[in-house]
C-alpha cells in the first residue's frame, strides 16, 4: 500500500466485511487490531507495565546503595538490574509510550485522518514490543545482560553470553518496531492531513513527531548494525570488536552512540510536543512563537545527529574530535532554549488553570531547565573529563529523562486520558501524585550531582564509605518515587471505569482530537472536521459563548 | 502593578540574581580538593558555567513562579488570556543570548582543553632519543628494555606504544620529555603500576611538582583511570594505548577510581595515588630497589588494604597468571606505610 493509493478521507475498513462495531470492547485491546487508537493504548499500557518492572529494579539498586558494601543483592545481579533498568526505561517505557503511545493515538486525530498511513504495519510494529520485553525478562534465567545498556565490548562479549545475545535480539526487535513506526508517522504527517490544514497549521505535537521520526529513521539502522556485529562476535566467532584479533573496541562506541545520542531526542522531542499542547490549553493563551518552536524541533533533529562523541570524550578519541563535539553539543542548547523561553512566555498573560496536567508541565519545565544546564557543563570536554561515568551523569540524565520525559508523559496522560477513555482522572489524587513525584525525583537525583563531582563513579554496587549519607538521601527519594506510582495506578484503574464522564472536550482545547467523541468513534469522525481556527487560537474569540463553558477540573483546590 | 515600581523591581531582581550567581559560582563547594595543575583550569570553567547556569535558572524559574501567581485563573473567570502569538524581537533576543553564551563557552573550553595538554597526546618530546635521568626519577628509554620485561612478560609492557589519545604535554612542556613515565595496566579488578626498572606496584607513587606521564593500557576489558582530585580521567583500552600527562601539585593520598564498567566488582576497583614530596619520593623509590634486590624477586603490590574482600584477589590472581599456590605464599611487608607484597618469580609469571 502506498500513500498515493490510500483513499485519505474514506473509511479504511474492509468493504467486504460486516459493518464495523461502534466501539471497541475491552478484549479488542488484547488482539492484533489495526486501529491507531487501540494501538496507541496498547503501547501505553504495555510500556507502563514495563515501567513498573524497571522501577522495581531501581528500588532494588537504591536499597543496595544504602550501604557502601555489596550486601543486599549479589553484584552480578546488581549489574543485571542496572543494565535492564536502563534498557527497559528507554526501550520499553519512554520510547514506546511517547512515540508509540501518544504518537499513534494523537497524530491521526490531530490532523483529521481516519488512521495511520499503514495500519497493519503499525500493528506489527506494536506486536514486536511484548516479545522483546519477554525476551529481556527471560534473559534473567541466564543471569541477565550485565554490561550496561551501552554494552561496550569487550565486556559485553565475555559476560553472560546467552543473556547478552537475548538482550541484543530484544533491542533489534524494538529498533525494528521503531523504524516501522517512524516510517508510518512521516508518511501520515506529510500526506494525510485534512486538505484545509497546511503543515504549518498542524499542532506542534505533529512537528515534534515528524522530527522524532526522521531522527529514528536516520539513526536506528546504525544501532542495529552495531548490535548485530556484536552478536556475530559473541556467537559466530567474528572479531569486529575483539582487540586481540585485530578488532576495534572504540568502533562499537561510535556505532552505538550515533544512534543513542539521537535516542535521547527520541525520548524528549515527543515530550516537547506534548508540552506545546498542554501549556496553551491550561494557560488559555496561544503558544508563544509557533514557528520558532516548530523549527527548533527540526534544528535539534539536525544538530542532534552530530554530537554523539560527547559520550566518548574519555575514550579513544583524538583531540580534534573532543573539541568539535564540544562545540556541536553546546549548539544544541540554542534551539532548546528557544523552546523553553517559548513555553514560559506562553504562561505570561494567561489565565492558568492548575490541573494535574499543568502541574506536571510546570514541573517538567523546572526539572528540564536544571537538567539542561548540567547537560551544558558536561558537553564541554574539560569538565566532562572529570564527570564522565560518574553519578553527576546519572543525576543529569535522570533530570532530563525522569524530570523531563516522565513528567511530560504524566502531563500527557492526565491531559488525554479523558479523550482515550471518556472519563476524567481524579484531580486531588493527581495532585498527590504530582507532589510525591516532584519531591521524590528531586530528592533522588539532585544529590547525585554532588556524589559524582566528589568522586563516585556510576554503575557500582559498592562505593567508598565517605559517600554513604548522601547515597542514603537518594535511597529515601527513590522510595518516595516508588510510592508516587501507587496513587497514579489507583487513579487510572478506578477512573477508567468509574471516573467522572468527560464529554467531548473537557479542557475546551482547540486541536482536532477534541472535536470528536470521547473515546473517539472507530473511524474517528462520522464527518471529517473542517478547520475553522488554528490549534492555539485561544483568546481570539473571547466573547463566543462556546468559550464560556466551565472547564472540567478547573476548580481551585482551596 | 504600576510602570515605575515594576521596572525598579526588575532592576532589583537583576542585581540580586547577578550577586547570587557570582557568589554561587565561587562558593558551591561541590568539587573535591585540587591536586593537579589541570584541576584549577577545569574548576574555573566549571565555576563560570555554574555562575551562568545559576543566573539562567533563577531567571527562568523566577519567571515561572511570578507568572504562576500573577496569571493564575481567578475564580469564576472562564475567559481566555491575551491573544499573543509571539514577538519577533523578543524571540530573536532569547535566541541571541544562548548563542552568545555558547560561543563564549566554546572558546573558553578550547582554551582550557589546550592548557590541560588535551591537544598534544603523543608528544613525548625527546624521550625516545635521550635517556633523561632527573634526580631519582628514571625515564624509560627504548634502548634499555626494562629489566623485568623478560621475567614478567604478562605483567609488564616493556615499552609503552605510541599513544594518540588522552592528555599529553601542556603548552609549557611541549617538546620536553616527562620526568617520570609509568605504565599503567587495568585489569579486572586492579590497577598495576609498572615503573622503569621493573618495579610493579598496586598503588601509584609520584613526586609532586614533576611532569608525570601515565601510559594506559588494559588487559581484558575497558577500564577508566580517574583521580577526582586531579580532574583527569582517561579510558584504558584493550588494544589502543592512551596516556595521561600531568603535574601533581599537592602532596597527599588520593583515590584512583575505575570509572568504566568492567564487571561485577567494578565498584571495588579502587586504589590510591600517593603524591610525595621529592625527598619522600626518593626514599620510597630507594625502598623499592632494596626490596627488589636480594633474590631478584619481582615486586608486586596487590590491592590496597582497604579492599580486602577475598573475591577480588582470586580473579586478579587468575588474570596475572599466578597460581593459587603462589597466592597462598604471598608475604606482606610494610614499608613506610606502603604495602608491597613480594611474589617469588615463577617461570610463567
Ligand atoms: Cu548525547
Ligand atoms: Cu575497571
Amino acid at each position: 500500500m502506498t500513500p498515493a493509493q490510500l483513499p485519505v478521507n474514506t473509511p479504511l475498513a474492509d468493504p467486504g466485511a460486516s459493518p464495523p462495531p461502534q466501539g471497541w470492547k475491552w478484549y479488542d485491546y488484547f488482539t492484533f487490531n489495526v486501529d491507531h487508537k487501540v494501538i496507541g493504548i496498547q503501547y501505553l499500557v504495555t510500556s507502563f507495565f514495563f515501567y513498573l518492572i524497571g522501577g522495581a529494579m531501581a528500588v532494588a539498586m537504591r536499597t543496595e546503595l544504602a550501604t557502601p558494601d555489596s550486601d543486599f543483592i549479589d553484584p552480578t545481579l546488581y549489574n543485571a538490574f542496572m543494565t535492564n533498568h536502563g534498557t527497559i526505561m528507554i526501550f520499553l517505557w519512554i520510547v514506546p509510550s511517547a512515540i508509540g503511545g501518544f504518537g499513534n493515538f494523537l497524530v491521526p486525530l490531530m490532523i483529521g485522518a481516519r488512521d495511520m498511513a499503514f495500519p497493519k504495519l503499525n500493528a506489527i510494529a506494536f506486536w514486536l514490543n511484548p516479545p522483546a520485553g519477554a525476551l529481556l525478562m527471560a534473559s534473567f534465567f541466564f543471569g541477565g545482560a550485565q554490561s550496561g545498556w551501552t554494552s561496550y565490548p569487550p565486556l559485553s562479549e565475555i559476560t553472560a553470553n546467552v543473556a547478552q545475545s537475548m538482550w541484543i535480539l530484544a533491542i533489534v526487535m524494538v529498533g525494528t518496531s521503531s523504524i516501522l513506526g517512524a516510517l508510518n508517522f512521516v508518511i501520515t504527517i506529510l500526506f494525510m492531513r485534512i486538505p484545509s490544514m497546511r503543515l504549518d497549521q498542524s499542532p506542534l505535537f505533529c512537528w515534534a513527531m515528524l522530527a522524532t521520526s526522521l531522527l529514528a529513521l536516520l539513526s536506528t539502522p546504525v544501532l542495529a548494525i552495531g548490535l548485530l556485529l556484536l552478536l556475530f562476535d559473541i556467537n559466530f566467532g567474528t572479531s569486529f570488536f575483539k582487540p586481540d584479533a585485530g578488532g576495534n573496541v572504540v568502533l562499537y562506541q561510535h556505532l552505538f552512540w550515533f544512534y543513542s545520542h539521537p535516542a535521547v531526542y527520541l525520548m524528549i522531542l515527543p515530550i516537547f510536543g506534548i508540552m506545546s499542547e498542554v501549556f496553551p490549553v491550561y494557560s488559555r493563551k496561544p503558544i508563544f512563537g509557533y514557528k520558532a518552536i516548530a523549527y527548533s524541533s527540526m534544528a535539534i533533529c539536525l544538530v542532534g545527529l552530530f554530537v554523539w562523541v560527547h559520550h566518548m570524550f574519555t575514550s579513544g578519541t583524538p583531540p580534534w574530535m573532543r573539541l568539535f563535539f564540544t562545540i556541536s553539543t553546546l549548539i544544541v542548547g540554542i534551539p532548546t532554549g528557544v523552546k523553553i523561553f517559548g513555553w514560559v512566555a506562553t504562561m505570561w498573560g494567561g489565565k492558568i488553570r492548575y490541573t494535574t496536567s499543568m502541574l506536571f508541565a510546570i514541573g517538567f519545565l523546572t526539572m528540564f531547565v536544571f537538567g539542561g544546564m548540567t547537560g551544558v557543563t558536561m558537553g564541554t570536554a574539560p569538565v566532562d573529563i572529570h564527570v564522565h561515568d560518574t553519578y553527576y551523569v546519572v543525576g543529569h540524565f535522570h533530570y532530563v529523562l525522569f524530570g523531563g520525559s516522565v513528567f511530560g508523559l504524566y502531563a500527557g496522560i492526565y491531559h488525554w486520558f479523558p479523550k482515550m477513555t471518556g472519563r476524567l482522572l481524579n484531580e486531588p489524587l493527581g495532585w498527590v501524585h504530582f507532589a510525591l513525584t516532584f519531591i521524590g525525583s528531586n530528592l533522588t537525583f539532585l544529590p547525585m550531582h554532588q556524589l559524582g563531582l566528589q568522586g563516585m563513579p556510576r554503575r557500582v554496587a559498592m562505593y567508598d564509605p565517605q559517600f554513604t549519607s548522601v547515597n542514603q538521601l537518594c535511597t529515601i527519594g527513590a522510595f518516595i518515587l516508588a510510592a508516587s506510582v501507587i496513587p497514579f495506578t489507583i487513579n487510572v484503574v478506578w477512573s477508567w471505569s468509574r471516573g467522572a464522564v468527560a464529554g467531548d472536550n473537557p479542557w475546551r482545547a482547540l486541536t482536532l482530537e477534541w472535536t470528536t467523541s470521547s473515546p473517539p468513534l472507530i473511524e474517528n469522525w462520522e464527518v471529517l472536521p473542517v478547520l475553522t481556527h488554528g490549534p492555539y487560537d485561544y483568546g481570539l474569540n473571547n466573547s463566543s459563548p462556546e468559550n464560556l463553558e466551565p472547564v472540567a477540573g478547573s476548580t481551585s483546590p482551596s | 502593578m504600576k510602570e515605575i515600581p515594576s521596572s525598579i523591581l526588575t532592576l532589583t531582581a537583576g542585581v540580586l540574581i547577578t550577586i547570587i550567581s557570582f557568589w554561587v559560582g565561587q562558593h558551591h563547594g561541590l568539587m573535591p580538593e585540587q591536586a593537579s595543575e589541570q584541576a584549577p583550569l577545569v574548576d574555573n570553567l566549571f565555576n563560570v558555567m555554574v555562575m551562568i547556569g545559576t543566573a539562567l535558572f533563577l531567571v527562568v524559574q523566577g519567571a515561572i513562579i511570578v507568572f504562576m501567581i500573577k496569571y493564575r485563573r481567578r475564580a469564576g473567570d472562564d475567559t481566555d488570556g491575551l491573544y499573543i502569538e509571539g514577538n519577533l524581537p523578543l524571540e530573536a533576543f532569547w535566541t541571541a543570548i544562548p548563542a552568545a553564551i555558547v560561543i563564549f563557552l566554546g572558546i573558553y573550553s578550547v582554551d582550557v582543553f589546550d592548557n590541560m595538554g588535551g591537544l598534544n597526546p603523543g608528544d613525548h618530546g625527546m624521550m625516545s632519543h635521550h635517556h633523561v635521568q632527573p634526580a631519582a626519577v628514571v625515564a624509560q628509554a627504548p634502548s634499555q628494555p626494562a629489566i623485568a620485561a623478560d621475567t614478567a612478560a604478562p605483567l609488564i609492557e616493556p615499552q609503552a606504544p605510541y599513544a594518540r589519545y588522552g592528555f599529553g604535554a601542556n603548552p609549557d612542556q611541549m617538546g620536553k620529555p616527562p620526568a617520570l613515565s609509568v605504565n599503567v595496566t587495568g585489569m579486572q579488578y586492579a590497577w598495576l603500576f609498572n615503573y622503569p626498572g621493573g618495579v610493579v606496584t598496586g598503588e601509584l607513587h609520584i613526586p609532586a611538582g614533576r611532569d608525570v606521564q601515565l601510559n594506559l593500557s588494559a588487559k581484558d576489558v575497558i577500564h577508566s583511570f580517574w583521580v577526582p582530585q586531579f580532574r583527569l580521567k582517561q579510558d584504558a583500552l584493550p588494544g589502543q594505548p592512551t596516556e595521561l600527562r600531568f603535574i601533581a601539585s599537592k602532596p597527599g593520598t588520593y583515590p584512583v577510581v575505575c570509572a568504566e564498567l568492567c564487571g561485577s566488582y567494578h565498584g571495588g576497583m579502587r586504589t590510591q595515588v600517593i603524591v610525595h614530596t621529592q625527598a619522600d619520593y626518593d626514599q620510597w623509590w630507594a625502598s623499592t630497589q632494596v626490596a627488589q634486590a636480594p633474590d631478584q624477586e619481582q615486586t608486586i603490590a596487590v590491592r590496597p588494604s582497604d579492599l580486602s574482600a577475598p573475591e577480588f584477589l582470586a580473579p586478579y590472581a587468575e588474570q596475572v597468571g599466578v597460581s593459587s599456590a603462589a597466592l597462598a605464599h604471598l608475604k606482606h611487608h610494610h614499608q613506610g606505610g606502603t604495602m608491597i607484597s613480594h611474589l617469588p618469580a615463577s617461570p610463567e609469571s
